[in-house]
């Protein structure tokens, strides 16, 4: 192959991957709008003090490692209420919520989850003063839980 | 419902002290059919509860979207010498619960 | 899943000849599918507590105490504790029966011993409670190095897995060999082909979302390969485990294994 080919063909490849990178995470605003909506009400979500660490690629869809820090000294005055997870391509997108409180010490919970697509997984934090706050972390996955018949 | 529970058995109080539980339980989703091709009906275990001496300290609420055989990490501050008590129901009405025993020292 | 995305992908797979029929010594050094897995299932399978599979073992200890069959005897009346009794067992299955001369796997044993000692009906594969008592015993051997015996009476059986293992067969045309000899190491779509040994069964695999036998993945394989499967407990297949069991000679019992 002569190396102008090849140079054209690793371009091409590039500006692939690039697209597909793009378009594979890429979520309508307004569907996660409204599943936001959907936990917090009319409560508006600030983004940070949330850590999401799961796997960049997953072994299979069916059972994802998640865990949830949240940044909150866990006080009687300042502390998490609550942290729920959702997942928003999988077919109920709410996956579960985790009730907390000052006598947890710390905000933080662990689990396995099933993802039906490639997609963000997010956290929603409650603290005690009302407030939401949310983080995220991408996730591919190559075998899909829920809609391939599992 | 088969369970495993991880509780130390000993604390200092204050301490933050991780506690973990596995249960056997399919999760199932409503997704999946069976081998002539019909639904299996969703069932999954939607709320489990920890309570450390009467005390609730977690709580919960879950849907399909949890693995199948449910593994939580949750943490809790080590206060007086008791039990931690774990409940949990399914969709179809089935209960479990767990107890584990610990000794708090100052 | 997947079984139809390997079909794709094992039609790109090259199909060497079946290479010479290995001489009477097992590799030298195998290595165990955890070695081929991701750093969350290695953690997830060292991890006793999060470890799926440890589910099962535990209610294979309860199953172990308790009273079956008409009987009415436990595995403990004849075994006592299984942490003593039971060591070193797995590591020497599949075994020839002295009394029948018939090859017998974990399942099949269990399954013996509920016939002529407790008067029980025989488990079926994949059961929860068939499932739990092998990954129970099993898991009383977990660390001590797979030794089976192919010699004398257990020659004919070890032959024939041998036979099996490298023929070619269904619709792809292809041998086991293919994959776990030939390709080690390489990707299968998203998957890292192992050399494809036996010795953490039962596993928990994440696609299955419970734990399975050994015949349960080798179905699959022949699924993959488009072949006719053999029944979970066939002779076939127990043949076949034998050579397995061989060919992993000296890799540790790993089970309850994890995988994707």
């Amino acid at each position: 192959m002569s190396n102008r080919r090849r140079f054209l063909l690793s371009c091409t490849a590039l500006a692939g991957t690039a697209l597909i990178a793009k378009s594979t995470f890429a979520q309508d605003d307004s569907q996660r709008t409204a599943l936001l909506r959907e936990v917090t009400g009319s409560a508006p979500v600030n983004v940070g003090r949330v850590t999401v660490d799961t796997p960049p690629l997953a072994d299979n869809g069916h059972s994802v490692p998640v865990r949830v820090l949240v940044d909150s000294p866990m006080t009687t005055d300042s502390h998490v209420r609550r942290i729920t997870l959702l997942a928003e391509r999988n077919p109920r997108p709410v996956v579960a919520s985790f009730m907390l409180g000052p006598h947890s010490g710390r905000a933080e919970i662990a689990t396995r989850i099933r993802l039906a697509d490639i997609q963000e997984v997010l956290a929603l934090a409650q603290f005690s003063d009302g407030s939401w706050w949310m983080g995220g972390a991408k996730v591919v996955v190559t075998e899909l839980a829920c809609l391939e018949g599992g | 419902m088969l369970s495993r529970i991880q509780v130390p058995s000993a604390a200092r109080r204050g301490e933050i002290i991780p506690i973990r539980i596995a249960i056997q339980h399919p999760m199932e989703t409503g997704y999946r059919p069976d081998h002539f091709g019909r639904r299996i009906p969703k069932n999954v275990i939607n709320s489990l509860v920890c309570r450390y001496n009467g005390l609730e300290v977690f709580r919960a609420e879950m849907g399909s979207g949890i693995a199948a055989n449910p593994l939580l990490q949750f943490y809790v501050v080590a206060a007086d010498s008791g039990e931690f008590v774990f409940a949990w129901e399914d969709d179809s009405g089935q209960r479990g619960s767990e107890r584990a025993a610990i000794t708090v020292s100052d | 899943m997947g079984i139809r995305c390997h079909a794709v992908a094992l039609l790109f797979v090259l199909a060497l000849g079946p290479g010479a029929i290995a001489a009477d010594q097992a590799a030298p050094a195998p290595r165990s599918g955890i070695a081929f897995a991701s750093a969350d299932i290695r953690a997830l399978q060292l991890d006793d507590f999060a470890n799926p599979g440890m589910l099962w073992v535990a209610r294979g200890g309860k199953l172990w105490s308790a009273a079956t069959g008409r009987s009415n005897r436990s595995c403990v009346n004849c075994h006592g504790d299984a942490a003593s009794s039971m060591k070193g067992v797995a590591a020497r299955y599949p075994g020839v029966d002295a009394a029948t001369s018939e090859l017998l796997n974990l399942e099949g044993r269990i399954n013996r011993c509920r016939k002529d000692q407790q008067a029980a009906e025989p488990l079926a594969y994949e059961s929860e409670d068939l499932l739990a008592l092998t990954a129970y015993v099993a898991h009383q051997s977990r660390g001590q190095p797979l030794q089976v015996s192919v010699d004398a009476v257990a020659r004919p059986y070890f032959a024939r897995g041998r036979e099996i293992y490298y023929r070619r067969q269904g619709q792809m045309n292809l041998a086991c060999t293919h994959c776990h000899e030939q390709n080690v190491g390489r990707k299968l779509l998203a998957d890292t082909i192992s050399e494809g040994h036996g010795n953490a069964y039962p596993i928990y695999r994440l696609e299955w979302q419970s734990a399975g036998s050994l015949h349960r993945r080798l179905r699959a394989c022949y699924f993959g390969v488009r072949a006719e499967m053999p029944a979970a407990g066939s002779a076939e297949l127990l043949d076949l485990e034998l050579y397995l069991a061989w060919r992993a000679s000296g890799l540790p019992v790993e089970t309850p294994g994890v995988r994707r």
